[in-house]
């Protein structure tokens, strides 16, 4: 089995290859199944060493496939980290990518660069699975900067729109940002430790750091690392690309900016949790981070009109979600609500993007309503996953947010409150946005009435098996208060994979249930709330600007935080960019270039009178430099 | 012995001065063969000096490529002439900045 572990990432990468080389030669429609095919070979290598993981078979590996630097005494090699925890990292990023890609086909068939995006896909998944299967943070490194090329290549897919572009770039250097933390993360790992494996790393760690004092040198490593995480994952104060990052084709919003790459963050955490373990500012940091992104992004959530808009910043509230868990010290609680998001929030994104096909290209919720009856399965699954990200159990979402509402309750009941709040805020957005979309009368134009169909076959289906792994992916980890064989399976996985088994808790089973029991009602009221605004009243969201509140207002424009980056940093930037400029630039520089400019012209204007053709001046000339020559070598 | 190089350098610079004091082009070619001739004696004494006879053997190619390289002068000067009408060297100026 170990033999053909190369080709998981070497599969997408000939797609990309053959996709990219041949790009001109490769029929549109073929396209799409090229990329597929590749996947799907991936995709069932992963699912052999998926089944001998979950058996239990599956020891941690490292598997070399050759060595990469050699000098002095750094020697990495580009080699792959098997063990549980990259394995199911693996499975999420090849299954889900293989139905994204399915749905690409036919939501892309009519887009004249269908090759190039497929090929941009492919080295998306190529990286993205470089960046969780190596076994060394260089490799992660190379993976995390490929994912962040290939986020820019996506998003900026139709660059011929200059918003777009400018959404690229802005994605690209907030995660530069990020990825300089991350480098001098590295660096300084490997100045303490003189290695960057990441078993020898841990070992190290472990040997030389005392865990019972703080250590300088951990917290340092830790939080610079966290940066990096910052910045891929969407933190404050890195979230604001994320939401921009929606301008890219929807199904990549699913794929990159939903279910996989935002989640990297959160790998390289759980990966690195011995270090984390060490440093507990570091976690506490990281729980306020996690904790303020979850409801910052989540109340600008609640006003905002943009279908994708309102996911994108869902995604960021979830992913403040799963740094709340890490915080709390619950690494297998956040790679569970990875996993459950992964296919929820793709589900969701996937149904945007059914809907917007059939809407011809609409996001704006206002112009929506009453879609159930004309997209009916988009409707079911769209429910499904709204639901799931409520916490309705038995889906998904609410045993993946139990156990995180439970860890911070273990806390304290204030984390808990923040933590319910922020799932308030959830809820109440996304049953906002699917009244507006599916409920009430169609608000569109007739033209869009009569267009209004439902998505062919091969879009429905990876919807359905979304739909259906969010119904089931819960019960990977079931609470102990329900079962007494068998529970918190997930976290079990995970500590194959050196990923220590959270405490029992000592929370009664009494308390929990009543804690269950409290959210869910806050829940359901919510629902109920937003169901009477949204399909009893009809409330609309205010289509223009003067006609909404204060705190309206300021939640639809984001709270002003990109106005504030603008101000703070952009412009500053600027500002320095223009006296660079237009003082040293042009009254320097540009001075002194001119200047040797000016002095050969005029040097040259004034000697060419000695050429003045006459061969006799030559000849004296000569002749006179030959006598001083002789007159100098015999002097001198 | 020192004489040959005094006549020698005697027989130069009266071929230079030719050169830069002349107007006329033939009489500057003249002038030109003055110097070259003087070094050609040049060579033949310090041959017979230091016994050796291939100076003097080199002194005849180099006097037979001359006769080759005059020629192609005198053709060039019959083209000026056939041109210009003259063969004075200030008619030639046309070449400066």
């Amino acid at each position: 089995m170990m033999e053909f572990v190369w080709l998981i990432p070497a599969l997408p990468l000939l797609g990309f290859l053959i996709l990219s080389l041949f790009n001109k030669y490769i029929p549109k429609a073929a396209s799409g199944y090229i990329a597929s095919g590749m996947l799907l070979g991936s995709f069932l290598i992963v699912l052999n060493l998926l089944f001998s993981a979950i058996g239990g078979n599956l020891k941690p590996t490292v598997v070399i496939v050759f060595d990469w630097i050699n000098v002095g005494d750094l020697n990495l090699a580009l080699s792959f980290q098997l063990d549980n925890l990259s394995v199911w990292f693996m499975s999420i990023i090849t299954g889900v990518g293989f139905l994204i890609h399915m749905y690409s086909i036919s939501y892309m068939h009519d887009d004249e660069g269908v090759t190039r995006y497929f090929s941009y896909l492919n080295l998306f998944v190529f990286s993205m699975l470089l960046l969780v299967m190596g076994s060394n943070y260089v490799v992660m490194f190379t993976g995390w900067e490929g994912v962040g090329l290939c986020s820019y290549l996506l998003i900026g897919f139709w660059f011929k729109n200059q918003a777009y572009n400018d959404a690229a770039k802005k994605a690209f250097i907030m995660n530069r940002i990020g990825d300089l933390g991350f480098l001098l993360g590295m660096l300084l790992i490997y100045h303490q430790f003189k290695t960057l494996e990441y078993s020898q790393v841990f070992d190290q760690a472990l040997k030389i750091i005392n865990p019972n004092e703080q250590s300088g040198i951990m917290i340092a490593i830790t939080l610079l690392l966290f940066i990096g995480a910052m910045g891929k994952s969407a933190q404050i104060p890195l979230y604001t690309w994320l939401p921009d990052a929606m301008a890219g084709p929807t199904p990549v919003s699913a794929l990159i900016h939903a279910a996989t790459m935002v989640t990297a963050g959160i790998y390289m955490i759980a990966r690195s949790n011995v270090l984390y373990s060490m440093a507990p500012c570091t976690l506490d940091f990281i729980y306020i981070i996690g904790t303020s992104t979850a409801i910052l992004a989540a109340l600008i959530g609640l006003t905002q009109t943009d279908i994708k808009k309102v996911l994108a910043y869902s995604t960021v509230s979830q992913l403040g979600f799963m740094f709340m868990a890490i915080g709390l010290g619950g690494y297998s609680a956040g790679v569970f609500h990875v996993t459950t998001h992964a296919f929820f929030k793709a589900l969701l994104f996937l149904g945007a993007g059914s809907v917007i096909h059939a809407m011809g290209g609409e996001q704006d919720i206002r112009k929506m309503g009453g879609l159930m009856k004309k997209l009916p399965i988009t409707f079911v699954t769209f429910i499904i996953a709204t639901l799931a990200i409520a916490g309705i159990p038995p889906l998904a979402g609410f045993f993946s947010k139990d156990a995180i509402l439970a860890l911070a309750f273990e806390a304290s009941p204030v984390k808990w409150g923040l933590g319910v709040f922020a799932a308030l805020l959830t809820t109440f957005y996304m049953f906002r946005m699917l009244y507006l979309t599916f409920f009430g009368e169609f608000r569109g134009t007739t033209h869009q009435k009569e267009h209004l169909h439902e998505s062919p076959l091969l879009m429905t289906i990876p919807l359905m098996v979304l739909a259906f792994l969010t119904v089931v992916s819960g019960f990977i980890e079931i609470p102990h208060v329900f079962v007494h064989d068998g529970s918190n399976w997930f976290s079990h996985y995970l500590a194959g994979a050196n990923i220590a088994l959270p405490e029992a808790s000592h929370i009664s089973a009494s308390t929990e249930f009543m804690l269950m029991g409290t959210a869910l009602v806050l829940v359901v009221l919510v629902i109920l709330i937003t169901y009477v605004l949204y399909v009893s009243k009809k409330t609309l969201p205010a289509s223009s600007e003067s006609e909404m509140s204060f705190l309206d207002k300021l939640s639809y424009n984001k709270f002003y935080v990109d106005e504030l980056y603008d101000a703070v940093v952009v412009k500053p930037i600027a500002l320095l960019s223009d006296f660079n400029s237009n003082i040293i630039e042009k009254q320097f520089i540009d001075r002194i270039v001119n200047l040797s400019g000016r002095s050969i012209q005029w040097s040259g204007k004034t000697i060419r009178y000695i050429q003045s053709g006459d061969v006799n001046t030559y000849a004296i000339f000569m002749v006179v430099g030959i006598v001083v020559i002789l007159f100098l070598n015999l002097v001198l | 012995m020192s004489e040959y190089l005094v006549l020698c350098s005697i027989l130069f610079s009266l071929g230079a001065f030719g050169v830069l004091y002349r107007r006329n082009i033939l009489v500057m070619f003249m002038s030109i063969e003055l110097m070259l001739n003087s070094v050609n004696l040049l060579m033949v004494y310090f041959s017979a000096l230091h016994n050796d006879q291939s100076g003097q053997v080199f002194v005849f190619f180099i006097m037979a490529v001359a006769a080759a390289e005059i020629t192609i002068g005198l053709a060039i000067l019959v083209m000026i002439f056939r041109h210009l009408g003259s063969i004075n060297i200030d008619s030639l100026k046309k070449l400066k900045w």
